[in-house]
């Protein structure tokens, strides 16, 4: 190339470059993506605003809700809605006097239990909630009349509706101007705007600043070993160590385990939701099952078989869900252990 | 030697005797021989139970006197130096080492009784720099995780658009991508700290912390291909496609800002426990409303009043009102190492290491204390210093033996100081579930124990 081609050839390439970078900077997606079609908006946009927006139309009774709640709810949130073992409370410590101030008295207070309509301001929330994500295992299964009737049967143990109320879409917004604790919200805080004005102020004291070196708070000795050993919790090389808290595992420790409790195979599969090793939840105790099949031949089949299929009637009314998630390995090891004697 | 266990600095004293007198005597005649150097091995071992320092092997030297002749683990070489290593793809996907296995996502007892409606935190105690790597990324789900087809999963925008409209994962992967590095933060996160001391390491306390370089498409890239009304829109909705379908109302202004639909987590694919194949990323706001498994966004002219923004993730102040809608992680910092349920083993130096960030920006300043607050010296950070990142801090230490209280305070680029206890509960309370960035206070006692107080 001769020099005054070379010359010419740089203006040139930055001139091809400058055009290539426009053509690569376009915002033109054309045929990436493609318009939501009305029954696609339909199924997907299901959320309900406090305005009650996106609230479809439908009823429910008290009574109907009763009915559908012992069936689908209460194994969770017990038969009032009160119960504490797999979730924290729904129901309690609201009052009269909060349905009428929309303030709940209570939140003022140490030490009260925190139910979830204590907190809730809007019933919009609840109509939502329930429709998208309730039952905890069959989310979206209930029919719209049916999300009706189990708020409906909610509204009326918080003593916000009567028994004989029929919850709809034309009184929803009565339910409103009941919600216990529907005047205790504010968005007067500095922590939804970027810019969001801080609550506090501290200065970056640098000497003898005077602070109270007084230690308030510390863990107490007997809770040191709630997490486990924390030695084992850090590296066991390096600048420091974990803190040993429990004693050293010996040969007994490792015997303890081969016969031990499948607590990741119930965890996983929400089995603990509903029993206990040694007393009966929702469900019976493990232990009381083993002892109830300890002659029985063929246990651990008959286990497996009661486990996998689920159903009603030895041990009361409320049905144990069928569980075809789990392998037939873990189906197993659930029905050894419990044959064995269902050991923590 | 039992008054000597107790001399300040030293976690346990190490014997001076475990290799006798005769042994010594045999080895100075005699020379090491295997039958020997196994003996020492041993005894090497069992003084090392229950004790196991640097500071050990040093003392063992100078037990040893003349008659050492030096450490078997270079005077014998190790299986490592003298045999074949593994081949290549041995592990296609590649495994942390064995050794490291004590650096887990763990659960905090109690928390929860239903494991996929709990917590596992990250092990913030034992991690460097500033990015977490992604299988130790905190885990927080309300109707446990799912791991989503992605050729089957769809992204929608809807609501105050002129064209409402359904995105691929294919679609989504062609258009226009953004890689940054931020943090997130449970705004539950040390919500079991407000009222008093409870958990006893910084796991447990700073553990619902996490940091990733993600990868995605502007969100308003996407607002904007679907014309996004902004004469009428004021808040967006993002919602999940997992049982719960979680929603969370989502400021219009973070959402055109810096907020990404990301699919991308730290080079590869966002892991299934953070929301894979596709979660939103909204950069300095708190974790809940990174949507995860992301299936929809709306925009809307009200807010929407979801369960996480009214009954839960609202903040409970003093007179019983509630903050909704809280988002914003003001700036906060902890000392990571040494850190509670750690044991610093000798006196003498220590690299003292945290993590400082802000949602408002970017990290200035980071102070360390070693008295309790009275007395601080500026920490030096670590590039890279990102806005709305993590930043990593070091600072110094020589540890006198004697008590001390370590405390870090974080500065951040809008002059924001980190709150003490008292500046924060004199505020808020401590019934608070959220928003605790109060400074961390770590004790470090004569015996080398480091546990977790609260000064007033």
């Amino acid at each position: 190339m001769s020099r005054s081609a070379k010359r010419l050839a740089i203006p040139l390439a930055v001139l091809f470059c400058a055009v290539a970078g426009v053509a690569s900077a376009t915002n033109d997606f054309e045929g990436i993506g493609r318009t939501a079609t009305p029954a696609e908006l339909k199924a997907w946009d299901i959320d309900v605003r406090p305005d009650f927006a996106g609230l479809p139309p439908g009823k429910g009774s008290v009574e109907e809700g009763e009915q559908l709640w012992v069936e689908r709810c209460s194994s969770c949130h017990g038969d009032f809605g009160d119960a504490n073992h797999v979730f924290p409370p729904l129901i309690g410590n609201t009052t009269d006097e909060d349905i009428k101030t929309g303030r709940v008295a209570a939140l003022t207070r140490g030490g009260v239990t925190r139910t979830t309509i204590m907190k809730m301001p809007t019933v919009s929330t609840l109509w939502d909630f329930i429709n998208r994500a309730m039952p905890w295992d069959r989310p979206k299964s209930l029919k719209t009349n049916e999300v009706y009737a189990v708020l409906a049967y909610l509204l009326n143990l918080a003593n916000i509706v009567p028994y004989d109320f029929e919850l709809s879409n034309e009184n929803m917004a009565w339910v409103q101007s009941r919600m216990p604790n529907r005047n205790a919200m504010t968005m007067d805080h500095g922590l939804w705007d970027i810019n969001g004005k801080p609550d506090t102020h501290n200065t970056a004291c640098m000497h003898n600043c005077d602070r109270d070196e007084e230690i308030t708070s510390s863990l107490p000795d007997f809770a040191k070993a709630a997490h486990g050993e924390l030695m084992k919790q850090n590296r066991e090389y390096g600048a420091i160590r974990g803190t040993r808290t429990m004693p050293e595992e010996g040969d007994d420790a490792e015997k303890a385990k081969e016969s031990a409790m499948p607590g990741d195979i119930l965890s996983a599969n929400g089995c603990t939701a509903c029993h206990a090793v040694d007393q009966k939840l929702v469900g019976p105790g493990f232990r009381q099952v083993s002892e109830k099949y300890q002659d029985l031949p063929g246990k651990v089949d008959h286990l497996k078989s009661r486990i996998r299929n689920g159903g009603s009637g030895t041990w009361g009314n409320i049905p144990m869900p069928p569980q075809p998630q789990l392998s037939e390995e873990d189906l197993g090891t659930l029905a050894r252990w419990i044959a064995d004697g269902a050991k923590p | 030697m039992s008054g000597e266990q107790d001399r300040p600095g030293r976690l346990r004293r190490a014997p001076e005797s475990f290799l006798t007198g005769d042994f010594l005597q045999e080895v100075k005649e005699e020379g090491f021989n295997e039958q020997r150097r196994n003996w020492m091995r041993k005894a090497f071992a069992v003084a090392a139970a229950g004790v196991a320092g640097t500071g050990l092997a040093r003392a063992a030297e100078q037990a040893a006197g003349g008659g050492f002749v030096g450490d078997p683990n270079i005077l014998e070489l190790p299986p490592w130096s003298t045999s074949l290593g593994k081949p290549v793809a041995a592990r296609g996907y590649g495994m942390p080492s064995e050794y490291e296995m004590n650096l887990m996502r763990r659960e905090s007892p109690g928390l929860a009784s239903v494991k996929q409606a709990s917590v596992a935190f990250t092990p913030l105690q034992g991690l460097f720099g500033i990015i977490t790597p992604s299988g130790l990324h905190f885990e927080r789900h309300h109707q446990g995780w799912v791991d989503i087809d992605p050729s089957r999963h769809r992204f929608m925008i809807n609501g105050l658009v002129k064209n409402p409209k359904v995105y691929t994962m294919d679609d989504l992967m062609r258009m226009p991508s953004v890689s940054r590095i931020h943090f997130i933060e449970c705004g539950a996160n040390t919500a079991m700290e407000w009222g008093n001391v409870a958990v006893p390491t910084v796991q447990y306390t700073h553990g619902m912390l996490s940091c990733s370089e993600y990868t995605g498409v502007p969100l308003k890239v996407l607002l904007d291909d679907c014309g996004i009304d902004m004469k009428k829109a004021k808040y967006l909705l993002a919602e999940g496609a997992d049982g719960s379908s979680l929603t969370r109302t989502i400021s219009l202004e973070r959402g055109l800002d810096d907020a990404i639909v990301a699919y991308g987590m730290n080079g590869e694919m966002m892991r299934p426990e953070n929301g894979y194949p596709l979660r939103l990323v909204v950069p300095g706001v708190q974790g809940v409303s990174w949507v995860k498994w992301l299936r929809r966004i709306e925009v809307g002219d009200k807010r929407y009043g979801a369960k996480d923004e009214t009954s839960g993730y609202a903040d409970l102040m003093p007179d019983g009102t509630m903050r909704e809608y809280t988002s914003i992680q003001e700036a906060k910092s902890v000392i990571t190492s040494p850190s509670g349920g750690q044991t610093l083993l000798d006196k003498g130096y220590y690299n003292v290491t945290g993590l400082a960030w802000s949602g408002r920006g970017k990290v200035k300043r980071v102070d360390v204390s070693f008295d309790g607050g009275n007395n601080w010296q500026t920490a030096r950070l670590e590039t890279p210093i990102l806005s709305k990142a993590l930043t990593r801090f070091n600072i110094g230490w020589k540890w006198d033996g004697q008590p001390a209280i370590l405390q870090s305070r974080v500065i951040d680029e809008t002059g924001f100081v980190q709150p003490t206890y008292s500046q924060l509960r004199a505020v808020r309370g401590s019934g608070s579930v959220y928003h605790n960035n109060a400074i961390q206070s770590w004790k470090v006692a004569e015996s080398g124990e480091v546990s977790n107080v609260q000064v007033s």
